[in-house]
């Protein structure tokens, strides 16, 4: 009979929504408690990273606060526009913590977090995300090796451009055996960091500078 | 005669034991859930993570279905289940995410993708749709456990020949307090690539497998000599 049919019909579909808003109530009520525990322990978590690359005595603001927007540039390897941390002491900058990202590596995308203080010297690198090979170009990672501090207070004046490199290609990195497509992808990522740096340095730090409270934005010079 | 009863309801809970553990293990016998069985058994503390946090979806989910399940037409039982199911995977993600950032960041992708297991749906719909909640639950987190019993011996088979350790990144699951109880087993190690990427899960699982089979075929076997006496105990003694 039609009629038991659309009845049917009706009590099915009133089950189902009543079971949709349900239990999107609860997700909803889950997600409003767990939202202010998720951004403290996720700044948490990124500011422990940032001490990796450059010390907590080394600057005194608030530094996850304090950004710049990065334009899209081919030497940050950045496709949309992202943002870069200033650490500062007294308000004067102390360095800048990029986020670079390098694409040839053997197995996608390379992510870096690059610590380049004022003078240009890099005072720290780190890789934030990598898919490289289990056990061979893994040793980019802090957790396998301690590879990545090879990049500790280098900067473009102490190795001249030829020789950002691995020892293999003529350069002055050493490399492990078994994975150089993974270490090259990395120096050359960090080499265009610190060239990013130099080109773009003064706007950088003045804009951040001038823009202290507000949002933060490079010009159009800023972008390479 | 209220005895009886309660003997009856523990001895289901007993089959229900036993199935999840070893005669219906998911992992081995219904090979449901292969997806993170293969792909985040590279260490043992990743393998029970992800174990443990599908026992509790699984309980959380039959438990859930189960006092319900009358009122749920049979028509959209399916998408009912994968609602709750979902809904409990993305209420347990944000937990994680929340308090053990750490667990979080290894466990990552794997989470969410609790839901798309079949192992879950499949205990929701075979079991906790016919049985009442608490054996629904029961059913739901012992074949978690059973599930995670396998992702451990993976998860050691493979941490142990590919890079040598036993229990590595467990400080990342429960804080620096635990990194001593990480294990270096073989010292000086080079590393065995195949162990740690996919082909060495599928191998690993081949050999679990192979084990179960041979066990219980050891079983079967020696059921028949080992009838006579069992049904003499049986016996009267006076």
């Amino acid at each position: 009979m039609p009629e038991t049919i659309l009845k049917h019909t009706i009590k099915t579909a009133i089950t189902l929504v009543a079971f949709a808003f349900a239990f999107t109530l609860l997700m909803t009520v889950v997600y409003q408690v767990t939202k202010a525990p998720i951004a403290e322990s996720e700044a948490a978590a990124r500011i422990a990273l940032f001490q990796q690359v450059i010390p907590h005595d080394r600057y005194d603001n608030a530094v996850l606060n304090d950004t710049v927007n990065i334009e899209p540039s081919k030497l940050l390897g950045n496709k949309k526009t992202s943002s870069a941390n200033i650490a500062r002491m007294n308000g004067e900058p102390v360095a800048i913590i990029l986020e670079a990202i390098a694409h040839g590596g053997y197995n996608g995308d390379i992510k870096l977090l690059v610590a380049i203080d004022s003078a240009g010297i890099i005072s720290g690198v780190r890789v934030i995300k990598h898919t490289e090979t289990p056990g061979l170009g893994d040793y980019i990672d802090i957790a396998k090796s301690q590879w990545i501090k090879l990049f500790d207070v280098e900067s473009l004046t102490k190795t001249t451009s030829a020789n950002w490199a691995v020892t293999k290609d003529g350069g002055t990195f050493d490399y492990m055996a078994g994975a150089t497509i993974t270490p090259r992808a990395v120096i050359k990522a960090v080499h265009k960091a610190l060239q990013y740096f130099e080109a773009n340095k003064t706007v950088l730090f003045k804009e951040a500078v001038k823009e202290d409270e507000t949002a933060n934005k490079i010009g159009e010079n800023g972008a390479i | 005669m209220r005895q009886q009863t309660r003997l009856v309801k523990m001895g289901q809970f007993k089959d229900i034991t036993e199935n999840g553990i070893w005669k219906q293990n998911p992992g081995v016998v219904q090979l449901l859930g292969l997806c993170p069985t293969l792909a985040v058994t590279t260490t043992v503390v990743n393998g029970v993570s992800l174990g443990l946090a599908t026992a509790v979806v699984m309980a959380a989910a039959s438990g859930a279905v189960s006092p319900v399940r009358k009122f749920v037409p049979n028509e959209i039982r399916l998408p009912v289940f994968i609602l709750v199911i979902a809904a409990l995977v993305t209420v347990i993600d944000l937990l994680i995410h929340a308090y053990a950032l750490p667990l979080h960041k290894v466990l990552g992708i794997f989470i969410p993708l609790i839901v798309v297991n079949c192992i879950v749906l499949g205990r929701v719909d075979a079991f906790a749709a016919k049985n009442p909640p608490a054996r629904a639950m029961w059913d739901g987190f012992i074949m978690g456990i059973g599930l995670t019993i396998v992702l451990a011996l993976l998860g050691a088979m493979r941490e142990v020949l590919g890079k040598g350790t036993l229990f590595s990144g467990l400080d990342l699951a429960l804080g620096e307090n635990f990194k001593h109880i990480v294990l270096t087993v073989i010292p000086d190690y080079q590393g065995f690539l195949l162990a740690a990427l996919p082909p060495g899960a599928f191998l690993g699982l081949a050999f679990l497998i192979a084990a179960h089979n041979w066990a219980e075929q050891r079983k079967t076997n020696k059921k028949p000599t080992a009838t006579p006496p069992a049904s003499e105990s049986l016996k009267p003694a006076h």
